[in-house]
């Protein structure tokens, strides 16, 4: 069990990238009750935002100020792409059946792709991301690498930024009430179009960060990074109870251990040997999301609600 | 492109005049017509088809099939190859699925004009579309497919081979000759006993670890861990530490380099310094460029002496080059060029058989005459065996140095 603290690393690591990505599926979800497929490819359009900017800083840029406006651009990247399929894919559906927003969604999730794929440079193969110097520190038994520190910093300072605005700001409340009642929201004098605007632009923004974060650890981008990783933040927004911001991190970090931990040690119980190891991750992840769906259909942190589906 | 775009415009002009006058020149298929007055009289038109994934994640593998047939069809048209027939190109793409490759399979069969085709890239699409060309007696040349059984029927590796379709070659060497090729190599020449085995589900992957651990085990090493990964995931940190609680000397991995590159990457950035050993997936530049230094002292296996030692090697990729292509001709770019070639000969070989021209449906002398097609190609002497595999069984060793791939040995695989 020396690996144990490895394990649980890098689980938290993984699951601290889903989380943000799923903060955004479920903040779009709590408001507007779409379930936004073309997430994923926000996400992937992130990292592509930021590895443009590096691209137009030249090699022998350093880091330290390289990854701010690495950041910046993918933010940048992210968010306008979110606004505009807010406001040409989404907004006219806003009062049609809720199938047709939800086909919209993917297939903006397919156009992304291929328009990434066809028209950025060299993007049919995977493209090269720079990483961050300086590694491999070891914490007792653990060894991470300097992009992990990236990750965690960025998955705190998310958080307690979204937890902060939600809470105390004039627009975070409007948001709750908007998510609570929209039309009564509206009728309160809140401007739910807006709202609705600046849940996509936050949702795009820890995208974003999600993105550049995958880049680094992984020192590639590719048009199709987008798809499994949106189905894992996906899958912890429901696992958290979809619709609660909190639940959306708590949700990623409960999968990525628990793939993380299937993975390493499924095998090592007796007749089980062959369900272990990295080709049955995935489906231990799904079997875990069933059995806290049975025991709490709401997901971990969720409420019922009893109007809404 | 210019070349491309006059030949598409005068194939469209003489089918089009072809169907306004209503002359059926001779009993051959729909389009081939005796031209106009100005072009070469007795021009006769057919198709090479080309079946890969142009779009999704392996489209550039794909799209560097399409462009080296591409430049094959232009070569042999400006040069002549073969008297009295144009080539043209028609590429449809499979999205690396089998149920769309099968859908391909039957359209092109349904051409009459297509004489061959070139592709899958995929094993698991071949199987696919094996049948359908094989009753219409359509030679198909795949220049990546690695599955022994393709040729040699499922029950290969007991020894009993059986041709299971007469229409199929390749170009590409079996992963029945690739695996125990590393094998030797890591265990008698860098003298590596401990390995740990980790594929990415896909049939390629697959297929080269269960040969590589055959030979590998029957020499003597031995498989201290094994894991398969999901294709795409990018996050190997489980695999990572169990390769590292093993022990291993070094790892042998199935699969192509948008996997492999971050899994050394990983690896090594664990701090467990462990060559990371592949077949021709991985055989990339890009490779390198994923991994970063991380790649240093890893090696991939590929079929054929090294390009630089071939002189139809560097024509090859000069005229790729001067052609203007968006994409790079990418790994399986010279077995594609030989595919297409190979289609060719066997054409010429008919038509010189026929008095100069081709025969009214040349599908099944084509086929015929690929079996004793031989001629000097991109990655070396072209011809195949009875079962439709390349008899090209040379294969050489890859190590990566100072951020680039160099040869390390080549040899040639018996038993």
């Amino acid at each position: 069990m020396h690996e144990l603290p490895q394990n649980l690393a890098n689980g938290l690591l993984l699951g601290a990238t889903y989380g943000l990505i799923a903060v955004g599926y479920t903040m779009v979800y709590g408001i507007v009750q779409l379930i936004n497929f073309a997430h994923g490819e926000i996400f992937m359009t992130g990292g592509f935002g930021a590895l443009t900017v590096y691209l137009g800083l030249g090699s022998g840029t350093s880091m330290w100020i390289a990854l701010p406006l690495m950041l910046l651009g993918g933010i940048v990247t992210a968010t306008v792409i979110a606004v505009l399929a807010e406001r040409f894919a989404y907004r006219p559906l806003r009062n049609a059946p809720r199938l047709a927003p939800l086909i919209t969604a993917i297939g903006l999730s397919i156009t992304l792709q291929q328009l990434v794929w066809g028209f950025y440079p060299k993007a049919k193969s995977p493209r090269v991301f720079p990483s961050l110097p300086g590694g491999p520190f070891h914490l007792g038994s653990i060894t991470f690498q300097s992009a992990d520190i990236f990750v965690v910093v960025a998955a705190v300072a998310s958080m307690l930024f979204l937890a902060y605005f939600v809470q105390r700001t004039r627009t975070g409340r409007a948001m709750q009430a908007t998510a609570q009642d929209p039309d009564t929201a509206k009728l309160m004098g809140i401007d739910t179009d807006r709202v609705i605007v600046i849940a996509f632009i936050l949702g795009a923004t820890f995208a974003a960060v999600a993105g550049v974060a995958h880049g680094l650890r992984y020192g590639q981008v590719s048009f199709d990074m987008g798809f499994v990783a949106g189905l894992k933040a996906f899958t912890a927004a429901v696992l958290g109870g979809i619709g609660n911001i909190y639940g959306a991190m708590l949700g990623g970090i409960v999968l990525g251990v628990a793939e993380s931990l299937a993975a390493g040690y499924i095998e090592k119980i007796p007749g089980m040997s062959q369900f272990g190891g990295g080709a049955w991750q995935d489906v231990w992840a799904f079997v875990i999301l069933i059995l806290v769906l049975m025991v709490r259909p709401q997901g971990l942190l969720g409420e019922r609600v009893a109007d809404r589906a | 492109m210019r070349n491309r775009s006059l030949l598409i415009v005068t194939t469209l002009a003489v089918t089009g005049a072809l169907s306004l006058t209503a002359c059926g020149s001779r009993a051959n298929s729909g389009s081939s017509s005796s031209g106009s007055s100005s072009a070469a009289a007795g021009s006769t038109t057919v198709t090479i088809g080309v079946d890969a994934p142009l779009t999704g994640s392996l489209s550039a593998l794909g799209l560097g099939i399409q462009n080296s047939v591409d430049l094959a069809i232009k070569t042999a048209n400006s040069t002549h190859e073969v008297p009295g027939v144009t080539f043209k190109i028609s590429a449809l793409d499979d999205k690396k699925s089998p149920q769309q490759g099968q859908q391909n399979a039957t359209a092109l069969v349904a051409d009459s004009n297509v004489i061959g085709v070139v592709g899958p890239l995929n094993s698991g699409v071949a199987v696919s579309m094996q049948k359908i060309f094989d009753e219409a007696n359509l030679v198909e040349v795949s220049p990546a497919n690695t599955n022994p059984a393709l040729t040699q029927g499922p029950n290969w590796a007991t020894g009993t081979k059986t041709r299971p379709f007469k229409s199929y070659f390749r170009t590409a060497t079996t992963d029945a000759i690739q695996g125990p090729f590393a094998a030797q190599f890591a265990y008698s020449t860098l003298n590596k006993k401990k390995v740990f085995l980790v594929d990415n589900k896909l049939t390629y992957g697959v297929g080269l670890v269960a040969t590589f651990k055959d030979e590998f085990t029957k020499l003597g090493g031995t498989v201290v861990g094994q894991d398969h990964v999901t294709s795409g995931a990018n996050d190997f940190s489980s695999t990572v530490t169990a390769i590292k609680n093993s022990k291993a000397d070094f790892v042998y991995f199935g699969g192509e380099y948008p996997d492999s590159g971050p899994l050394t990457k990983q690896l090594k950035a664990a701090g467990y310094n462990v060559p990371l050993i592949g077949g021709d997936g991985m055989y990339d530049p890009t490779y390198i460029q994923l991994a970063g230094a991380a790649a240093n002292g890893d090696y991939a296996t590929s079929v054929g002496a090294p390009v630089e030692t071939l002189p139809s090697a560097t024509k090859f990729v000069a005229d790729y080059k001067a052609a203007g292509y968006k994409d790079p001709y990418a790994a399986y770019g010279g077995y594609s060029y030989d595919s297409a070639w190979a289609i060719i000969e066997a054409v010429k070989a008919v038509a010189a058989a026929n008095s100069g021209k081709l025969p009214a449906n040349p599908r099944q002398a084509v086929e015929t005459a690929m079996g004793s097609v031989n001629f000097s190609g991109v990655t070396g002497t072209v011809s195949f065996d009875q079962y439709g595999d390349a008899t090209n069984k040379q294969l050489t060793v890859y190590g990566v140095k100072n951020g680039a791939w160099a040869t390390v040995k080549t040899g040639t695989f018996s038993g």
